[in-house]
């Protein structure tokens, strides 16, 4: 039996601090006070004070409590049990059912050696034109959602979740709204896609240390199920509340801010999470979507601009549509050419028309003459957007192509494409 | 000194230790913290007192206070000797692959092994005698890595003379065997092997002199070699916002400059990005030599997830590298990708030591750590009068694209090119983004001052036209200066961009730069008497497209004169008009 303390000797914030010998750095603790124990975990040792971060918040926590060092860090189970069930952010059930304490792990385990990595190979389909066609999500692709509060981003990646052919979905809440919480669980309910998937939910409500951990966990596990060779989905939604939780931490810390009161390290922090993304030799794959709102629709705020450096490209979701500038697949390159032989092409030859079609929407916005060549481009614009970019437009890739091809046919002259005449010759609607 | 100068551990804090310790301590030495089977190594960054702050290289997760901590009594290190080339390293010169070979799919905390091969054995050539006199960086030997002589050299540590009182004679040789011993006036005596070590933050400096870089650095990316020269032993960075193509850049220059050893430093940043390295390098091959890549390069990789501390240790272990081989005659090229990152493991550590912090919580000290960092870069005279050169290129990756912050800032201080990439010419798809007005070269071109001034000119003024036009539309814009635009779009098109995805186009060597400049000049030169100016656009398009057309043609082929036939004719047809 470990040894229990009562000297608690500071309780700032979300952050106590207790004299304590023999702890080590990261292990969890438990806390008991009159509202119940909770999981607390070390984040700092200085001499025999030992700062514990407590998941369930400080309220309540008197000087007197007890507290009682476990001696192991943060785990969770990689059990396949784990299937079709709900857990909140430190690893409890929230949906009634029994606690899994089987196959423990411990969660934040280390970096993939890049020596062992491979170059992705792999497209993953999910129906939206704008992605399978114009920017292909590939397996084991890291690639946040940049979106404001309001857009249906959640209702995106929930979508991609059900169209992608994946094994396994592991959805990581962090500051869900409710709804939203029951919107992800009834989507995936009505489609069938809950018994394979795994939640991991804080929401809006929970203590914001919980938050923390939500990535951490949910990579985790699909960690081990991508090494028993499954493919795995991870969904993180949404990330700026988990930087939001760090750097309220990091103040109560006393750590010296770096950028709008976000710590330091947010680029690493940021980084050890969308890294684990990643695709086994000989084994499965993780491929990590994350919705990152963007304070005041703005991409140089920290969150977002970090986010940028470290992720494979990233959609823009923007008035429900997904953006053509901007949005970017960097690993596109590696599986568009193996797709058929007009892919490339009709995706540079239409986004290219369609930035014709913005700058002729300018011209006419300040009452400059129409030419015939404008005309055509205010034509083509409008279908684009209502046949491509319009998030309810659910085809496969192949008859998106063929759409892009009826569309230009409608819209211009050979010539006017500036496509290549052996490509014209085999695809050119008769 | 002695040996077993320990210490305990009295704070953890992150990935910082404060350790107590018993006797003394060196600043910046060595040290492992030993928690159970695991020995973490760490740096030594700040004493106080009986207290020692320490980083550590790797998680600290299940450290105590009361743990033990070793103290080396050495700097942090890298090993160098023949077989550097081909390999992969971690920012402290962990092989990766031999790693992965003992830990599998993930990197194992406190697993440290030899950078290089013990066991291999090279074809040692002397080439001192018994009796000759040497000092510190002198050759005393070589053996053959890949093309290179790499030479066996007097210990860079050595002062003043010393006496070579044995020398081994030609034959096979492991790079651990004896190749020579030495003794000083004072009778010490020294053991040289094929493998020395090196203090990885102090510059190799055993050459007679600095030198002015002039000599361009080819890169074959034109828009570098015509209008932002690199020199050879010179220094140059590319900022840029994120997907604005720093990677794709760096790519490039780390395949097609020509450099002799290429070390790429991949810190902080994406690991899917080295991947690419690892596996396409030793498939593609160096034109210049008929070998593959690879065996030119070294690479070191500490990614975004790898512990903070070794990846500032990264940028420092690949300039070692370099410094090395620019010992041996050879010009040597770094590309760190991101010294953003780099400088933002200084800001953490800053953080957790409670120093007090300069603008945007980067350490005061940061901007004379970059210059520091850069001064390692030069073209040096060796003790043996051949020339050897470092060039070192650092990516920036800049908070929100905003060139004013401090990092950028203090690397445009001490560099001698800018090639600041822009956001507006990457959504434009125009690679490699490079702007064209904000970039600048200290360093002279591959091609005259004069004609360089005159294609400047022409960007200048068809950007002020373009703006003008935004404001009172084509039809008020005179056709002048609606030539002057069409005129700069072309330079812009058919020089400036650069696919470097095609085989042909990704790479223009020194000689075709000059000759397709000199006929983009003679275009930007002539005067078309256009009146029409739908006509005009039409023509320019047209001539830009037999002009790619030709961009895209291997030199030596058909194609490549019929093209340039064709851009005469369409020529003459503007001019004559």
């Amino acid at each position: 039996m470990r040894k229990v303390y009562h000297r608690i000797i500071q309780i700032a914030g979300n952050v106590i601090t207790v004299e304590a010998d023999n702890v080590a750095y990261n292990d969890l603790a438990e806390v008991s006070s009159s509202l119940g124990t909770s999981l607390a975990q070390v984040i700092r040792l200085d001499n025999n004070k030992v700062h514990l971060q407590v998941f369930a918040g400080s309220r309540g926590i008197s000087t007197g409590d007890e507290v009682r060092f476990l001696g192991y860090p943060m785990q969770v189970s990689s059990s396949e049990n784990l299937l079709g069930r709900v857990f909140s952010g430190n690893g409890v059930p929230r949906d009634n059912r029994a606690e899994i304490k089987d196959d423990m792990i411990a969660i934040g385990g280390p970096s993939v050696n890049p020596a062992r990595r491979i170059i992705p190979k792999n497209m993953i389909r999910t129906g939206i034109p704008m992605i399978d066609l114009f920017n292909t999500l590939v397996e084991s692709q890291k690639l946040p959602i940049f979106s404001i509060a309001g857009e249906p981003y959640n209702a995106l990646l929930a979508r991609i979740a059900l169209q992608a052919e994946v094994d396994v979905i592991i959805l990581g809440g962090m500051g869900l709204k409710y709804d939203d919480y029951l919107f992800f669980r009834n989507t995936l309910d009505e489609a069938g896609a809950l018994s394979r998937t795994v939640m991991f939910i804080h929401t809006a409500a929970d203590p914001v240390v919980e938050c923390m951990l939500v990535p951490d966990m949910a990579l985790a596990v699909a960690e081990s199920y991508a090494l028993k060779g499954k493919r795995v989905l991870v969904l993180l939604s949404d990330m700026t509340n988990f930087a939001d939780a760090m750097k309220e931490i990091a103040i109560t810390m006393e750590q010296i801010p770096s950028n709008r009161g976000y710590p330091g390290d947010l680029y690493s922090q940021l980084a050890s999470r969308y890294e684990k993304a990643v695709d086994f030799d000989d084994a499965g794959s993780i491929t990590v979507l994350a919705a990152t709102t963007m304070p005041g629709d703005d991409v140089t705020h920290p969150i977002p601009d970090n986010t940028g450096y470290i992720t494979e490209g990233q959609f823009y979701l923007r008035n429900g549509r997904i953006e053509p500038f901007g949005s970017l697949s960097r690993l596109k390159q590696q599986v568009n050419a193996d797709t058929r032989s007009d892919h490339r092409v009709i995706m540079d030859t239409m986004i290219r028309l369609y930035a014709d079609f913005k700058e002729t929407l300018e011209k006419q916005s300040m009452g400059f003459q129409m030419s015939s060549w404008d005309s055509k481009l205010l034509k083509y614009g409008d279908l684009f957007e209502a046949r491509m970019m319009d998030l309810s437009v659910n085809i496969p890739l192949e008859e998106a192509l063929d759409l892009g091809w009826t569309t230009l046919a409608e819209c211009f002259d050979q010539t006017e494409t500036g496509i290549k005449s052996d490509l014209l010759e085999e695809y050119w609607p008769k | 000194m002695q040996d077993n100068n320990t210490g305990t551990i009295v704070g953890v804090n992150g990935n910082m230790l404060t350790v107590e310790f018993d006797t003394f301590v060196t600043q910046n030495e060595v040290a492992y913290a030993i928690t159970g089977e695991e020995r973490l190594k760490c740096e030594v960054i700040r004493i106080r007192g009986k207290l020692a702050d320490l980083q550590v290289f790797e998680e600290t997760g299940g450290l105590k206070v009361g743990d033990k901590v070793e103290f080396t009594d050495e700097l942090l290190s890298v090993e160098l000797g023949p077989g550097l080339l081909t390999r992969v390293f971690d920012g402290l010169q962990n092989p990766l692959n031999d790693l992965a070979e003992i830990s599998g799919f993930f990197l194992q905390r406190g697993l440290y092994l030899p950078a290089l091969d013990y066991e291999a054995e090279w074809e040692f050539t002397p080439m001192v005698e018994v009796g000759a006199k040497v000092s510190a960086g002198d050759y005393l030997g070589y053996v053959m890595e890949g093309i290179f002589k790499h030479y066996t050299m007097a210990p860079f540590k050595l002062k003043e003379e010393w006496e070579v009182t044995e020398i081994t004679a030609a034959g096979k040789y492991k790079i651990a065997d004896k190749m020579a011993l030495l003794k000083s006036r004072k009778g010490e005596e020294i053991t040289v092997t094929m493998v020395q070590n090196w203090p990885v933050k102090i510059p190799i400096s055993t050459y007679k002199e600095k030198i002015l870089p002039q000599k361009p650095l080819i890169t074959q990316q034109r828009t570098i070699d015509t209008f932002f020269p690199v020199a050879v032993g010179g220094t140059f960075c590319t900022p840029g916002p994120f997907g604005a193509g720093k990677t794709v850049l760096q790519h490039a220059l780390s395949q097609y400059a020509e450099a002799d050893v290429v070390v790429v430093a991949a810190c902080g940043e994406r690991a899917g990005e080295v991947v690419e390295i690892l596996r396409e390098f030793p498939e593609l091959e160096d034109p210049r030599t008929g070998r593959t890549l690879m065996e030119r390069s070294i690479i070191i990789c500490n990614t975004s997830s790898m512990p903070v501390a070794a990846r500032e240790a990264s940028v420092y272990t690949a300039v070692t590298l370099c410094e090395y081989y620019r010992q041996m005659g050879l010009n040597t090229l770094l590309l760190a990708d991101s010294t953003s990152r780099w400088a933002q493991a200084l800001r953490e550590m800053s953080g957790r030591l409670e120093e007090i912090p300069g603008e945007e919580a980067f350490p005061a000290y940061l901007e004379s750590v970059i210059a520091a960092f850069y001064e390692r870069a030069g073209l040096v005279k060796l003790n043996s009068g051949e020339l050897g050169s470092v060039t070192i290129g650092g990516a920036v990756s800049p908070a929100g694209g905003n060139f004013e912050e401090p990092v950028t800032q203090a690397t445009l201080k001490v560099v001698g090119a800018f090639l600041g990439l822009s956001r507006e010419r990457s959504d434009a798809r125009r690679f490699p983004a490079i702007h064209p007005l904000d970039s600048w070269s200290h360093y002279p071109s591959i091609v005259d001052d004069e004609s360089i001034a005159k294609a400047r000119q022409c960007l200048s003024r068809g950007s002020e036209v373009n703006q003008m036009m935004k404001v009172i539309g084509e039809e008020g814009t005179n056709i002048d200066d609606f030539i002057i635009y069409l005129k700069s779009e072309f330079l812009d098109y058919v020089y400036l961009q650069q696919n470097t995805f095609d085989d042909v186009d990704g790479a223009t060597s020194e000689e075709r730069q000059q000759y397709v400049f000199a006929k983009v000049i003679s275009i930007l030169d002539a005067k078309f008497k256009f009146t029409d100016k739908e006509k005009t656009r039409r023509y320019f398009l047209e001539l830009r497209q037999i002009f790619i057309n030709w961009n895209y043609a291997a030199q030596e082929s058909n194609e490549f004169k019929e093209l340039e036939a064709a851009i005469d004719a369409k020529m003459k047809e503007g001019t004559d008009a």
